[in-house]
């Protein structure tokens, strides 16, 4: 038998922008098994819930990511709002989801250019993250923040976009199509890319429906589960289909990934056509008194908040699933059995976002 | 086959302007509604300590005696709250990011405030 050597792979690597430390089992170079742990910038906000009213954990929560930030918050604001039976006005609603695919776009854009830089195709990392520059100026335009939106508050949005102005990230969004078009392409047939991406990290379907992969993860092994399908915010009322792919390698969870792009920018245009003039927000009386799990999907799959409140103004309990947590174990699947130098790219392919995860 | 690809992008790529700007000496692109840093103006402030209140990252304190208000600038997360819901409108967003630091320290400013003297009532109806 080969002797067995563990390797450690994290918590600070070149490859990884924030801190999980795997322990890889090797067998000569290829990977028998994998310990990970978590857990290195954990922040508390499970008893910061206590502290602080409502109305403001919205601007905590929000900090959980700094990538899906909006999300998070737009989640938190369902949360609350269902609890205390509160209606948001449509245009808010379609605000949200505006706001919402915007930060997919952000976020697999961010995504496409990491995932790059893992097989250390660095051109290939600095154009897409040019694109991404240009989201998060229509960020800064329409929010006044570039990361932390800031624009969801219980009972609707506290910044509207003029029509004007949507008119104007509508036809943007056109020749961002085009860009993203020639980024695709490149991602999904440059034989250097597919060469280290196909038959790599593969998970199966029946893994992944097992372990509880979500999100492009899931999608990307031919798990059909996407929440914006249950119509929260306004989903309901656009058309759209869900990105699937069959393979389960990083190679399909790019294209997925690739796709989606596509299908998020088709939702803003079609929000954008079908948006109602009307107001943004509702007030908001008393506190929130019951719990609620709420869903919703991320750019990198399902997340979770679930709110409870005893009818004062601090809530008593909040608890944060993020689709990072969920899909770790797919990612001790998929690296039992790599070579070592596949390491990098498999953990990259679930899109981790590790700071989401320990809240 | 599938090996030029990439070269149409970098081509485009090379011949195009560069994507970033020299900064500090091009400025930083700003926006209207760029959250830069909280700006106060203590003439108006009614010192009714909402503001204090409101945020969520406890950057604000406000001594009554002392008549000042103070902001932690390392602890705000510029998230506009106190701006929104302060009621007497003396705290603007500014578009300008503060500067780097070496020490942490406090701003404080003094609340200027003057009543409005109460118009003195006439004739009171009972007496
Ligand atoms: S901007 Fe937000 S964090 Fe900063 S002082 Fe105001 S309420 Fe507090
Ligand atoms: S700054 Fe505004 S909210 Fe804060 S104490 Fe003064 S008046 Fe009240």
């Amino acid at each position: 038998m080969t002797k067995q050597i563990i390797v450690p792979f994290g918590p600070q690597h070149p490859v990884l922008p924030e801190p999980i430390h795997l322990d890889l089992v090797l067998e000569d170079e290829r990977v028998v098994d994998v310990i990970p742990s978590i857990g290195y910038i954990h922040r508390g906000f499970e008893k910061l819930v206590e502290k602080r009213e409502f109305t403001e954990y919205v601007y905590v929560a929000e900090r959980t990511c700094g990538i899906c930030s909006f999300i998070h918050g737009m989640t938190y604001c369902v949360g609350v709002e269902q609890i205390m039976n509160i209606e948001v006005p449509e245009r808010a609603d379609y605000l949200r989801t505006i706001w919402s695919e915007y930060s997919r776009l952000h976020s697999h854009l961010l995504w496409l250019g990491l995932f790059a830089d893992s097989f250390g195709f660095e051109n290939l990392f600095m154009n897409a993250w040019r694109i991404r520059e240009r989201i998060l100026d229509v960020f800064e335009q329409t929010t006044g923040g570039r990361v932390i939106q800031g624009t969801c508050k219980i009972g609707g949005v506290r910044r509207d976009i003029a029509n004007e102005k949507l008119a104007e990230m509508s036809s943007n969004l056109d020749s961002i199509r085009k860009e993203i078009e020639d980024l695709t392409n490149v991602f999904l047939h440059d034989d250097t890319v597919r060469h280290r991406t196909r038959n790599v990290g593969v998970l199966s379907r029946e893994d992944a429906y097992h372990l509880g992969a979500v999100g492009p993860t899931g999608r990307g092994s031919g798990v059909a589960i996407d929440l914006r399908k249950t119509g929260y915010a306004a989903y309901g009322k656009l058309n759209f289909s869900m990105v699937t792919d069959s393979c389960g390698d990083a190679y399909s969870r790019c294209l997925v990934r690739c796709k989606e792009l596509f299908s998020s920018i088709d939702l803003i245009q079609q929000a954008i056509r079908k948006i109602p003039d009307g107001p943004i927000e509702v007030k908001v009386t008393g506190a929130p008194n019951g719990e609620f799990f709420c869903r919703a999907e991320q750019p990198r799959g399902e997340l979770v908040h679930y709110i409870k409140g005893n009818g004062t103004k601090f809530l008593v309990r909040s608890r944060i699933r993020t689709p990072t947590l969920s899909n770790i174990p797919s990612l001790i699947k998929m690296l039992q059995g790599c070579e070592l130098a596949d390491v990098p790219v498999i953990v990259l392919s679930i899109d981790p976002c590790i700071s989401c995860t320990e809240r | 086959m599938g090996f030029f690809e990439m070269t149409k992008t970098a081509l485009k790529t090379v011949m195009s302007r560069p994507a970033t700007i020299l900064y500090p000496y091009q400025p930083a692109k700003k926006t209207g509604l760029t959250r830069g840093h909280v700006a106060y103006d203590g003439s108006k402030c009614i010192s009714c300590s909402i503001c204090v209140k409101k945020c969520p990252s406890q950057a604000i304190l406000l001594n009554k005696e002392a008549k000042t208000w103070q902001i932690d600038r390392f602890r705000c997360v510029v998230c506009s709250s106190c701006v929104d819901t302060c009621p007497s409108k003396c705290l603007f967003m500014d578009t300008q990011y503060t500067g780097p630091a070496v020490e942490k320290s406090v701003e404080v400013f003094a609340i200027t405030y003057v009543k409005p003297a109460k118009p003195e009532k006439k004739d009171e109806p009972n007496q």
